[in-house]
C-alpha cells in the first residue's frame, strides 16, 4: 500500500489490453475463450438440429438391447441373445488379447532383429537391415491383409485331413492348422477342477516347491563362497518347480480335450481364429521392425568403454551383452517401447479389415451398423482407447521410472 | 657399426628383404569372409542358416517373378499360358493399371489431368527438398496446390483464382501490419482472406457445364493417386498446425496451454480408424444443416487433425532440445515473441525435428490406406474390392499385394533416404 507513492499511478487506457505484456496474455486467453465457446456453441447447435431433422436423440438405451449377431472369437459366453454391452465387453477383451500376445512377440522379434543386426556376421546383420527397411515402409494395413491371404492360401482347409491317406495331417497328433484356425488341445479335468481342497493342494505343492527351490540355492551360494563354483541349479530348480505340479494336476485326473476331425470342421480343444493369428503375426513383425530399430539405437547408445571394460574384466561377448550392455541400453529403449506398444494397442482396430471381433469390429461395426447410433457407438469407442492408451503409459512411466538411472 | 665386426660376422644382408606378400589366409576375400562370415563355429552355422534362408525365399520368389505373364486379360486365361509351371499372373497389373492408380471411376479421357498435376507436384516439390535450385521455383510450388486442384477437380477456373487472390491480399495485409504488430497482421490477414473469399462466391457460376475441364466429384477420386493426395494434403496442412499447437503447448497462458494438451493427448489416444469413422460417420452431424460437404474433405479434415498431433509432439521435442541460452539470447536483442519464434527459436527447433517430422510424414501416408476400410476406393480399397471382387482376376492375391506393397516401399523408403542425406547436409556442428 505504501508502494504506490513515488510513480504516478497509471490510468488504465483499453490499448493497454494489446500493448501491455501485463494484460496482453489475459487479452489473448479471453479471445481464445470466446472463440473456443462460441466454436462448441457453432457445432453443438448444428448437432442439436441435425439430430431434429433425423429423427434421432442421444441415448444408450440401446446397449442393454439384445445385439442379434454371432461372434465366433470369444472369451467369455457370449450368443446372439447377449446385449450389445456384453458384445462390446467381448469385443473389449478380444482388444485386449491381441494387444498383449502382439505385444510379448513383437518385443521378441524386435529384440532379436535389433541384437542381429549389429552382430560382427555381415550376412546375418544385412539380412535384418533388410527385414527392418521392408517391414517398416509397408502399410500394416497391407500386412495384416497379406497374412490373412498367406493363411488362407497355404495352410490346408479341414477337408483335407480326411481319409485313409489325407492330404494334411495334425501337428505331433494333437494341433491342426487350418485355413480356418489353429486347434489345440484343451486341458480339463475329468471330474472337474474344483472345492478348496484341490485348490489349497496346489497352494501346498507350490508352497514346497518354492521353499524346496530356496534350499537348493542356499546350498549353492555356501558352495559357492566355499570353492568359488556355484553349481549349475537352472534344471534342478525347473525340475522343483513343475515335476510335483504335473504330479498333482495328473493324480487330480487332467487329460487333455484334443481337436478331431467331425463332419466338416474339428471339434474340440481351443480354435484360435485365421483373423486372430493374421493380426497377431502382422502387429507382431511389424512392430517388431520398429523395436528392433529402438534396441539398436539404445545398444550403440552405450559407450563403447563400456563393452572394452566388460571385456578387459575377462567376460564373454554373450556375458557382456546380457550383465554390462543390454541393462544399461534398456534405459534407452524403455520410452520408444512404450510408445510402441501404444502403437500396437491403437493398431490393433485395423482388426476389422480380417474380421477379428474386436471392439472396433463390435462396437464401432456391427453394433453402430445395426442401430444407427453413430455418435453414442464413437464416443464410447474413443473413450476405451483413450483409457487403454492413457493407462499403458501411466504403467509403463512408473516402470521407466523405477529403472531410471539413479543419480545423485 | 659394421666395419668393427665386419671380419667377425660371415654375412651381412646389404639390401632389405623384399616385403613377403601376407599368408592367404589374412588377405582379400578369404580374410574377409573369415572375419565376418565364418569367425567362430556359431557364427559359420548362423551363415549357413542365413543363407538356406536366402536360397528358401529367393528359389520361391524368382521363377514366380521371372516366369510371369505379362499380356492376358484374365486369371483364366493367364492359367491357361502358364500350363502349370510357377508364374505370377501380372497380367493383372497391366490390364487393371488405371484403376490401380487413378481408382475405377474417375474419367477415363481425363487421365492426363492426374498425370499433369503429378509432374508439376515433381517440379514443385523439388525447391522444397533441395536448396540448391533456384529459389524462384518456390513460386511455382506456392501456385501448385491451386494449379493441381483445378487439374484434378476440374471445374470452374474461378474457384483457385479466388482462393489463390484471398491468400496474396491476406499476405500483403500481413505484411504491411506486421510492422506494427504481428497480431494484427494476422488477424487482419485472416479477415481480408474471408472478405474476398466471401466476395468471390459471387462471381463463381453455380453451373460448371461450360468450365474448360469438366468438373470431377470427389468420391471418383482413387487408386495410389488418393493415397498420395491424402499424404501430401494432410501433411502440408498439418505442419503449420502441429508448429501452433507445439508453441501452444510451451505457452504460458495457461488457458491455450490445456487447450493444446488437451487436443494432442486426445488425438494421441486413439487410433486413427476411430477418427476415420468420425470422418464418414459422424462429423456430418456437426455441419450446417443442409449442406453437404464430400468425403475427401471431411477425411481431410480427420487426418490433418491426427499429423498435426504428432508433428506437435515431435516439434515440441526439438524446442525443448534447444539450450535456454537461445530464448534468453532473442529476449535480450529485445525481439517479441513472433519475432523471437521466428528469426532464432523455429528455424533451429524445427532443424532438430526434421528426422521425427519425416517419420510422421511416411507413417501417416502408410496410413492413408486406412481409408480403404471407410469404402474409399485408394490402392488397397481398389485391390480387395472391384479388382479382386471381379469374375477375371478373383483370386490374385500375391501380384496385386505385392505391387501395392512396391509402390509403398519405394516412397516410403526414398522418404527416410532424403531425410537421412538431409540430416547429414544441415548438420552444422563439426563432430
Amino acid at each position: 500500500m505504501t508502494t504506490m507513492t513515488d510513480p504516478p499511478k497509471e490510468s488504465f487506457q483499453l490499448s493497454m489490453l494489446l500493448n501491455d505484456t501485463r494484460y496482453r496474455s489475459l487479452t489473448f486467453q479471453a479471445i481464445a475463450a470466446i472463440l473456443l465457446a462460441l466454436s462448441i456453441w457453432y457445432l453443438g447447435n448444428n448437432l442439436i438440429q441435425n439430430l431434429r431433422a433425423a429423427g434421432l436423440n442421444i441415448s444408450y438405451e440401446f446397449l442393454g438391447n439384445p445385439s442379434g449377431y454371432d461372434i465366433n472369437q470369444t472369451l467369455v459366453e457370449y450368443d446372439s441373445q447377449s446385449t450389445h454391452a456384453r458384445a462390446a465387453l467381448v469385443g473389449i477383451l478380444n482388444t485386449l488379447l491381441v494387444a498383449f500376445l502382439a505385444c510379448v512377440t513383437a518385443t521378441v522379434f524386435g529384440v532379436i532383429a535389433g541384437v542381429l543386426r549389429l552382430s560382427k556376421n555381415w550376412l546375418v546383420a544385412k539380412l535384418m537391415a533388410v527385414y527392418v527397411e521392408i517391414f517398416r515402409n509397408i502399410p500394416v494395413l497391407i500386412w495384416i491383409v497379406i497374412i490373412f491371404t498367406i493363411m488362407i492360401a497355404v495352410l490346408p482347409g479341414p477337408r483335407e485331413f480326411r481319409g485313409a491317406d489325407p492330404d494334411a495331417s495334425m501337428f505331433l497328433g494333437v494341433a491342426a492348422f487350418t485355413n480356418r484356425g489353429v486347434y489345440i488341445p484343451q486341458p480339463y479335468f475329468i471330474r472337474g477342477f474344483g472345492g478348496v481342497a484341490d485348490l489349497l493342494l496346489v497352494i501346498a505343492f507350490l508352497a514346497g516347491s518354492f521353499f524346496a527351490v530356496r534350499a537348493v540355492n542356499a546350498r549353492a551360494t555356501r558352495i559357492q563362497e566355499a570353492t568359488g563354483e556355484r553349481p549349475q541349479t537352472l534344471w534342478t530348480n525347473l525340475a522343483i518347480w513343475f515335476g510335483p505340479l504335473i504330479v498333482l494336476f495328473l493324480a487330480l485326473g487332467l487329460t487333455f480335450d484334443v481337436p478331431a476331425l467331425k463332419g466338416f470342421n474339428f471339434a474340440g480343444g481351443i480354435k484360435i481364429g485365421g483373423p486372430l493369428i493374421a493380426l497377431w503375426f502382422a502387429l507382431s513383425i511389424y512392430t517388431g521392425a520398429f523395436i528392433a530399430e529402438n534396441v539398436r539405437a539404445g545398444i550403440q547408445a552405450v559407450s563403447k568403454g563400456q563393452t572394452e571394460a566388460a571385456s578387459a574384466l575377462g567376460l564373454r561377448p554373450g556375458r557382456v551383452m546380457n550383465l554390462v550392455v543390454l541393462p544399461q541400453a534398456l534405459r534407452v529403449i524403455i520410452p520408444p517401447l512404450i510408445s510402441q506398444y501404444l502403437n500396437i494397442t491403437k493398431n490393433s482396430s485395423l482388426a476389422i479389415a480380417v474380421g477379428y471381433a474386436d471392439i472396433t469390429a463390435t462396437l464401432g461395426g456391427i453394433t453402430l451398423n445395426q442401430t444407427g447410433r453413430a455418435i453414442e457407438c464413437i464416443l464410447l469407442l474413443m473413450l476405451f482407447y483413450l483409457t487403454a492408451s492413457l493407462l499403458i503409459s501411466a504403467f509403463m512411466n512408473v516402470y521407466n521410472a523405477s529403472i531410471k538411472l539413479k543419480e545423485r | 657399426m659394421s666395419d668393427t665386426h665386419a671380419h667377425s660376422v660371415a654375412f651381412v644382408r646389404k639390401t632389405e628383404i623384399p616385403p613377403a606378400p601376407p599368408p592367404a589366409s589374412q588377405t582379400g576375400i578369404v580374410k574377409w569372409l573369415r572375419e565376418n562370415l565364418f569367425a567362430t563355429w556359431a557364427n559359420g552355422l548362423l551363415t549357413i542358416a542365413a543363407l538356406y534362408v536366402i536360397y528358401l525365399v529367393l528359389s520361391v520368389i524368382l521363377p514366380w517373378l521371372f516366369g510371369g505373364v505379362w499380356n492376358t486379360s484374365s486369371l483364366a486365361e493367364c492359367r491357361e499360358v502358364l500350363q502349370g509351371r510357377v508364374g505370377g499372373c501380372f497380367s493383372v497389373l497391366t490390364e487393371r493399371w488405371p484403376q490401380l492408380i487413378y481408382g475405377f471411376t474417375y474419367p477415363t479421357d481425363q487421365y492426363w489431368r492426374p498425370n499433369v498435376a503429378f509432374l508439376f507436384m515433381l517440379v514443385a516439390i523439388a525447391p522444397v527438398l533441395f536448396f540448391d535450385l533456384p529459389r524462384k521455383l518456390l513460386y511455382f510450388t506456392a501456385a501448385f496446390p491451386f494449379v493441381a486442384y483445378w487439374l484434378i477437380w476440374g471445374g470452374s477456373i474461378l474457384v483457385p483464382i479466388v482462393a489463390a487472390v484471398g491468400i496474396i491480399a491476406g499476405y500483403f495485409v500481413f505484411d504491411r501490419l506486421n510492422k506494427s504488430s504481428f497480431a494484427a497482421g494476422f488477424f487482419g490477414a485472416i479477415a481480408t482472406a474471408f472478405v474476398i473469399w466471401y466476395l468471390g462466391g459471387f462471381l463463381i457460376p453455380e453451373d460448371q457445364s461450360g468450365a474448360m475441364l469438366s468438373p470431377v466429384p470427389s468420391r471418383d477420386l482413387g487408386g495410389f493417386m488418393l493415397n498420395m493426395m491424402l499424404g501430401l494434403t494432410c501433411v502440408s496442412l498439418s505442419l503449420p498446425l502441429g508448429i501452433a499447437l507445439a508453441l501452444g503447448r510451451q505457452s504460458d497462458m495457461p488457458f491455450i496451454k490445456w487447450i493444446c494438451v488437451i487436443f494432442i493427448e486426445f488425438v494421441r489416444g486413439v487410433p486413427l480408424i476411430t477418427l476415420l469413422f468420425v470422418a464418414s460417420v459422424m462429423l456430418a452431424y456437426l455441419f450446417p444443416p443442409g449442406t453437404t460437404t464430400d468425403l475427401f474433405l471431411r477425411v481431410v479434415i480427420m487426418i490433418t487433425m491426427f499429423s498435426s498431433a504428432y508433428i506437435a509432439e515431435v516439434i515440441r521435442g526439438g524446442l525443448a532440445a534447444l539450450p535456454k541460452g537461445q530464448y534468453e539470447g532473442a529476449d535480450s536483442l529485445g525481439l517479441d515473441y513472433p519475432q523471437a519464434m521466428r528469426l532464432i527459436i523455429l528455424p533451429q527447433a524445427l532443424k532438430i525435428s526434421i528426422p521425427g517430422i519425416v517419420n510422421i510424414a511416411v507413417g501417416l501416408f502408410k496410413d492413408t490406406t486406412l481409408v480403404s476400410v471407410i469404402s474409399m476406393f485408394d490402392v488397397l480399397g481398389m485391390i480387395r474390392g472391384p479388382i479382386l471382387a471381379s469374375t477375371e482376376w478373383n483370386g490374385v492375391y500375391w501380384e496385386l499385394l505385392g505391387f501395392a506393397s512396391l509402390l509403398f516401399f519405394v516412397t516410403c523408403y526414398g522418404i527416410s533416404q532424403y531425410s537421412q542425406w538431409l540430416e547429414r547436409r544441415l548438420a552444422t556442428d563439426h563432430r
